[in-house]
């Protein structure tokens, strides 16, 4: 199929193809062998501007080797493992927010349908006696529906998401406290399903390693067959020394966060949902038809659309996951309280929830971005709280400081957009 | 004529608000053919690319595909057709890779999931015949220079199996290698059968490549001349609309000057 047209070239051709390959290019990229080629590679990117997600990590433990200096229960296994059921909530949101990034527009909504779809299983449970579960089908469905509906008035009709996604912060938390009535506040079965979401902890030792090894093995595993069948097709391909050395890592990492939650009481199952739905919208985004799409929406929509993508369909669909994601994320944030209150989804919430995605390393201009920023941002924002709130300062010195946060990683994002501009196109 | 045209436009016409575009324009391209579609700026040419390509549908006319009157309304439908567009602003996302230009919209899946191997491979096989050199097909286009995005712009239309291959001003960005590349390569599509529209403003690449050319000028015919048979001049006039014109000035002028 491929160069069907240019199969069977004259010998012209051919030999002008030869001299192309003969003449390599002096300016070719091509990677050194070993430590050396890694760091000039490394160094390479940093210059154009292209810092994927090194600003955070250091930023991150930069944090916490401040926050464990000045109180050492920060890195306590208690603390650790508070803090990692704390960003679930949050992060489930952060992930609709992420897609939505990278669509270049922004989802204002996601704060208030999560409160929205905290009230409905609330109502629906507490007050009507419907199955838990079935009563979070309806929320989640909620979610997508009301998501969607941002979508359309977006993408059929023109109207800026910014302010599609205004009107619904403000049309949806009417909406709940309408649900929610005049009670003001529901508490919900403290054994129940969705207070089960983070109060389950898997609290054998296996378990937490188990996971731990899991994961690594799977990571192993698929670099190893990508790296099989590059080499198979007779393109670049990643040296087993580096498949092994990146596993290393990952290993290290994982392990050591096992040992940590199993010091405490075990695999938190917020944690294990929110992991679980990272890999699969990253896997989403980056090896699948749909996620192809929504980034090259990102880069240029009118490019998108000559190649033949369904513009409206995909935009839409973002909306929609984002409200999907939003109602997870409120359900797990109403498990922690096992309540649903006026309150829900108000607050800090919304800004956390994109803010966490831009810190992640997620850019607001489109088209860049990973759905692990949404992990990573939240690691930020939740170790800044959990830190405060352990050394017993304010909340309004922590919203000053990851405002101040949020404002550096747009900045850098800003930066990294212009280096890349004068380093790219000349 | 023996040999239907594989593609004819019937009296297309198209406006943008006050600015009437296209009016009644026609034009044919026979399989095997080159047609350079020539025009001042803003004669209509990259309009009228757009009518085709299903990017921007005309108000009235009639397009047909192998004598058959088709619709064209959406970029969907003339790919279905065969028909592959390099467009003057290339239409490249900046923030994918070159495999991820090459391929979008038509990914190569396996069990649903992407690819990537396969058109890594597919995607340096494609470069390797078509002589181009790009430092890596795994940095984003947004790295690339103004003439390397082109060439991959121009790589991307003959993925797939195209039967008409329009080409707005390939050359535009592009050196002298690689200009003469761009000819060849059009030249070696019509020696595939393929039919070929070919806009360009320079008249020595016109003559080189194209079989016919037909004339846009303000929005309306005016004129198809077979290449073989017609000089520089008279393709020049009909462009500006006059035998005494600005280039037959300027060639007067320098003429004196150099006596
Ligand atoms: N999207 C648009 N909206 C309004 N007017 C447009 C639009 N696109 C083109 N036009 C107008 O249509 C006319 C033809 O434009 P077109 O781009 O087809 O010219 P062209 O022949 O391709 O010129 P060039 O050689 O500069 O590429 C111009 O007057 C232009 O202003
Ligand atoms: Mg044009």
């Amino acid at each position: 199929m491929t160069g069907d047209i240019i199969e069977k070239d004259s010998p012209k051709d051919e030999a002008a193809a030869r001299g192309a390959v003969a003449a390599v290019d002096p300016r070719l990229l091509v990677r050194e062998e070993g430590l050396k080629g890694y760091l000039l590679e490394f160094w390479r990117k940093l210059r154009g501007g292209d810092l994927g997600s090194l600003p955070v990590v250091v930023g991150l433990a930069a944090i916490w080797a401040v926050f464990q200096w000045r109180d050492d229960a920060f890195l306590s296994p208690k603390n650790l493992s508070d803090l990692s059921i704390l960003i679930v909530g949050t992060g489930l949101i952060s992930v609709g927010v992420v897609f939505v990034l990278l669509l270049g527009e922004i989802d204002l909504s996601v704060g208030s349908l999560s409160g929205l779809a905290a009230a409905i299983v609330a109502v629906l449970s507490v007050n009507h006696g419907v199955p838990e579960w079935l009563a979070v089908l309806a929320a989640l469905g909620a979610g997508a529906v009301l998501g969607a509906l941002h979508g359309v008035f977006f993408a059929k009709i023109g109207v800026p998401a910014f302010v599609v996604t205004l009107a619904g912060l403000l049309a949806w938390e009417g909406l709940k406290q309408q649900v929610l009535g005049t009670t003001g506040s529901i508490s919900m079965d403290e054994d129940g399903f969705v207070a089960s979401l983070t109060s389950h902890y898997f609290s054998q030792v296996a378990a937490a390693y188990g996971a731990a090894g899991l994961a690594v093995a799977g990571y192993f595993l698929a670099q190893f067959l990508d790296a099989r069948r590059r080499r198979a097709a007779g393109i670049p391909f990643r040296p087993m020394a580096d498949i092994l050395v990146r596993t290393g890592v990952l290993a290290v990492l994982l392990l050591a966060a096992a040992w940590k939650l199993n010091e405490y009481m075990g695999l938190p199952l917020a944690l294990v949902i929110f992991v679980v739905v990272l890999v699969l919208f990253d896997f989403v985004l980056r090896r699948t038809p749909y996620g192809r799409k929504v980034l090259a929406l990102g880069g240029n929509v009118e490019a998108a659309r000559r190649a033949g993508i369904n513009v409206d369909l995909v935009r839409i669909s973002v909306f929609a996951l984002s409200g999907l994601m939003a109602a997870c994320g409120g359900l797990i944030i109403a498990s922690r309280i096992t309540s649903a209150a006026q309150s829900a989804g108000t607050g800090t919430l919304l800004m956390e929830a994109i803010a966490a995605a831009v810190i992640g390393g997620t850019s607001l201009f489109g088209g860049r971005g990973s759905v692990w920023s949404a992990l990573l941002g939240m690691l930020v924002i939740g170790s800044i709280a959990s830190g405060m709130a352990l050394l017993g300062i304010a909340t309004s010195v922590q919203n000053m400081i990851t405002g101040g946060v949020l404002l550096a990683a747009v900045v850098i994002d800003s930066v990294s957009r212009r280096t890349q501009r004068s380093a790219g196109r000349g | 004529m023996p040999n239907e045209p594989v593609l004819a436009l019937r009296g297309i016409s198209k406006r943008f608000g006050a600015v009437q575009a296209l009016t009644e324009v026609h034009l044919e391209v026979h399989a095997g053919e080159v047609v350079a579609l020539v025009g001042d700026n803003g004669a209509g040419k990259s309009t009228l690319v757009k009518t085709i390509a299903g990017v921007g549908p005309a108000d009235g006319g009639v397009i047909e595909w192998c004598g058959r009157p088709v619709q064209v309304n959406r970029p969907h439908d003339a790919q279905e057709l065969g028909i592959a567009t390099v467009y003057q602003d290339l239409a490249l996302c900046d923030n994918l890779d070159v495999v991820g230009n090459l391929f979008l919209g038509r990914e190569i899946r396996r069990a649903g999931v992407l690819d990537e191997i396969e058109m890594e491979r597919r995607s340096r096989e494609l470069l390797h015949t078509l002589s181009i050199r790009i430092p890596s097909v795994r940095i984003p286009v947004a790295a690339l220079s103004g003439g390397q995005r082109q060439t991959v712009a121009i790589a991307r239309s003959m993925l797939g199996e195209p039967r008409l291959v329009i080409l707005d001003e390939p050359t535009a960005a592009l050196g002298v290698e690689q200009t003469a590349q761009v000819l060849d390569l059009v030249e070696r599509l019509r020696e595939r059968g393929l039919a070929v529209i070919l806009i360009s403003h320079n008249m020595a690449d016109v003559k080189a490549v194209a079989d016919t050319v037909a004339v846009l000028r303000l929005g309306r015919n005016n004129g198809t001349f077979d290449v073989a048979s017609t000089s520089q001049e008279e393709i020049v006039s009909a462009i500006t609309g006059a035998t005494d014109n600005a280039v037959t000035r300027r060639r007067a002028r320098t003429a004196e000057v150099g006596r």
